[in-house]
C-alpha cells in the first residue's frame, strides 16, 4: 500500500524511515496546521500528496512554512465568573463547586453559539449531557463513585472523558466570543488552567484520581488529566 | 513540530521514545495522482460519536470512519494531554482533512476519496504487533485505495 505521512517529530522519522514523510513545524495535535485556514491546509495536503509522485524513497521532505501567527496580542480572554472564595450575598462561603456551576452556566450561550455557527461540537465522548457534566465531575471530586454514564465505559475512563468534554465545552465556547476564533493554543490553555474554575476543579480531580487505589484511575490522575507542563507549573 | 519551542522536560521526554528501525524499506508506486484513490489514517483516536471509546483493550485497535462522515459525527478518545486539541475543537480538518480531500477530488487533483478511513488510538509505535496494520492495509485494498495518508497528533 503506498503511504505518505506527516512527520511531527523529525528525529523519530529519521530513525523509522517510512517511505514518504513530510515534516511540518506545527505543534503536536495540528498535522495540517491552523484551524479555519483552508488555503494553508490545502498547501500542506498538496505537499503531502506530491510525495506520491516521487520516483524512489524513503524520502523525508520539510514543509517550508511556519503556521501563520494568531493575532493574540490584541486578545484578552475573559472569564465570565468571579470566584469570590469568601462569601456570597447570604454570607455563606462560596465554594469552588458553586462557582464552577455558575461559570458553566455563564459559558452556555457562547457554547450554543459555537455549535450553531460551526454546526458541530467535539463534546460528547463521555456520553454525559452538558447539563449533567458538572454534577458528575463534582461528585468525583468529592470522592463519590457515580455510575459510569455508559455501559461500554469503565468509571475511570468515564471520568477521563468527562474531563475532556469539559475542556472542549470551554474552548468551543470561548473561541465563539468576538475576535477569539484564532486564539493560539497557548493562550487558550493558559486561560483554561489559570483563570477558570473548571481548570481549578480538574486540578482537584487530578489529586483525587492520584490518591485512588484503582490503577487505571491512578494512571489517569498522574498522566492524563492535566498536561504535564501545567501540572509542573502549578506544582501539582 | 519545532523541538526548540517546547520545554527541556518535554523535549527530553519526546526524544526518549524508542522508535523502531527497519532493515528493509519497501517502496510501492502507483498511478498518477489524479487517478489515485485516497484514504486517511490517523492515530488521533477519532471515532464516531456513537462508537465505543478506546479503553486500551488488547485487540481493540482501530475504528472505521465512513467516507460520508461530517464534522459533527466525530469525537476524540485519545488519552494523551500532550498535544493541542484546541485546533481540532475549532476545525476537524486540522487532524482529519476530509473536506480538503473532497475538494481535491472535486478539482481533479486526486482520483477519488475512499469509502472508509481508519483511526488508531496508539500513542507509540507497535512494530512488534503489526497485525492491525496489516488488517487495515487489506481493507484499504478491498476499497481500491492506492494512496494512504497518515496523520499523527
Amino acid at each position: 500500500m503506498p503511504t505518505a505521512g506527516i512527520s511531527l517529530i523529525r528525529p523519530h522519522t529519521e530513525v523509522i524511515q517510512p517511505p514518504r514523510a513530510l515534516w511540518v513545524p506545527f505543534e503536536l495535535g495540528r498535522p495540517l496546521g491552523p484551524p479555519n485556514n483552508p488555503v494553508f491546509q490545502k498547501r500542506v495536503l498538496m505537499a503531502l500528496l506530491k510525495l506520491f509522485e516521487a520516483p524512489s524513497g524513503p524520502i523525508l521532505v520539510d514543509f517550508p512554512d511556519e503556521e501563520p501567527e494568531s493575532s493574540e496580542e490584541s486578545m484578552v480572554l475573559s472569564c465570565p465568573v468571579i470566584y469570590a472564595g469568601d462569601a456570597d450575598e447570604a454570607g455563606a462561603a462560596d465554594t469552588l463547586e458553586a462557582a464552577f456551576h455558575r461559570e458553566m452556566t455563564a459559558m452556555r450561550p457562547w457554547y450554543d453559539m459555537a455549535v450553531a455557527e460551526r454546526k458541530r461540537t467535539t463534546v460528547g465522548i463521555s456520553g454525559i449531557g452538558i447539563e449533567d457534566l458538572g454534577v458528575f465531575l463534582c461528585a468525583c471530586v468529592q470522592g463519590k463513585e457515580p455510575e459510569s454514564p455508559r455501559k461500554d465505559l469503565s468509571l475511570a475512563y468515564a471520568i477521563k472523558f468527562a474531563a475532556e468534554d469539559l475542556k472542549a465545552y470551554y474552548i468551543e465556547a470561548i473561541t465563539a466570543q468576538p475576535g477569539q476564533q484564532g486564539a493560539s493554543s497557548r493562550k487558550l490553555q493558559d486561560w483554561f488552567w489559570d483563570e477558570t474554575r473548571a481548570g481549578e476543579l480538574l486540578l482537584e480531580l487530578k489529586k483525587v484520581c492520584e490518591a485512588s487505589p484503582d490503577k487505571t484511575l491512578n494512571m489517569i490522575g498522574l498522566h492524563f488529566m492535566v498536561p504535564h507542563s501545567v501540572a509542573a507549573r502549578k506544582g501539582k | 513540530m519545532r523541538l526548540e519551542n517546547v520545554s527541556e522536560a518535554e523535549r527530553k521526554m519526546l526524544l526518549s521514545f524508542k522508535c523502531p528501525s527497519f532493515a528493509t524499506h519497501p517502496w510501492v508506486s502507483g498511478p498518477p495522482l489524479n487517478k489515485r484513490r485516497v484514504a486517511i489514517i490517523t492515530t488521533s483516536g477519532l471515532l464516531g460519536r456513537h462508537d465505543r471509546p478506546f479503553q486500551n483493550d488488547p485487540g481493540d485497535n482501530y475504528r472505521v470512519i465512513p467516507g460520508s462522515s461530517q464534522a459533527n459525527d466525530l469525537v476524540m478518545s485519545h488519552m494523551s494531554t500532550g498535544f493541542d486539541r484546541t485546533g481540532f475543537q475549532r476545525d476537524w480538518n486540522v487532524i482529519f482533512p476530509l473536506d480538503r480531500l473532497r475538494e481535491a477530488a472535486a478539482e481533479g487533483i486526486i482520483g477519488s476519496v475512499a469509502d472508509f478511513h481508519y483511526s488508531y488510538n496508539t500513542i507509540r509505535a507497535q512494530p512488534d504487533a503489526p497485525e492491525p496494520m496489516r488488517e487495515v492495509a487489506a481493507l484499504l485494498k478491498k476499497d481500491r485505495v492506492d494512496a494512504a495518508m497518515l496523520f499523527p497528533v
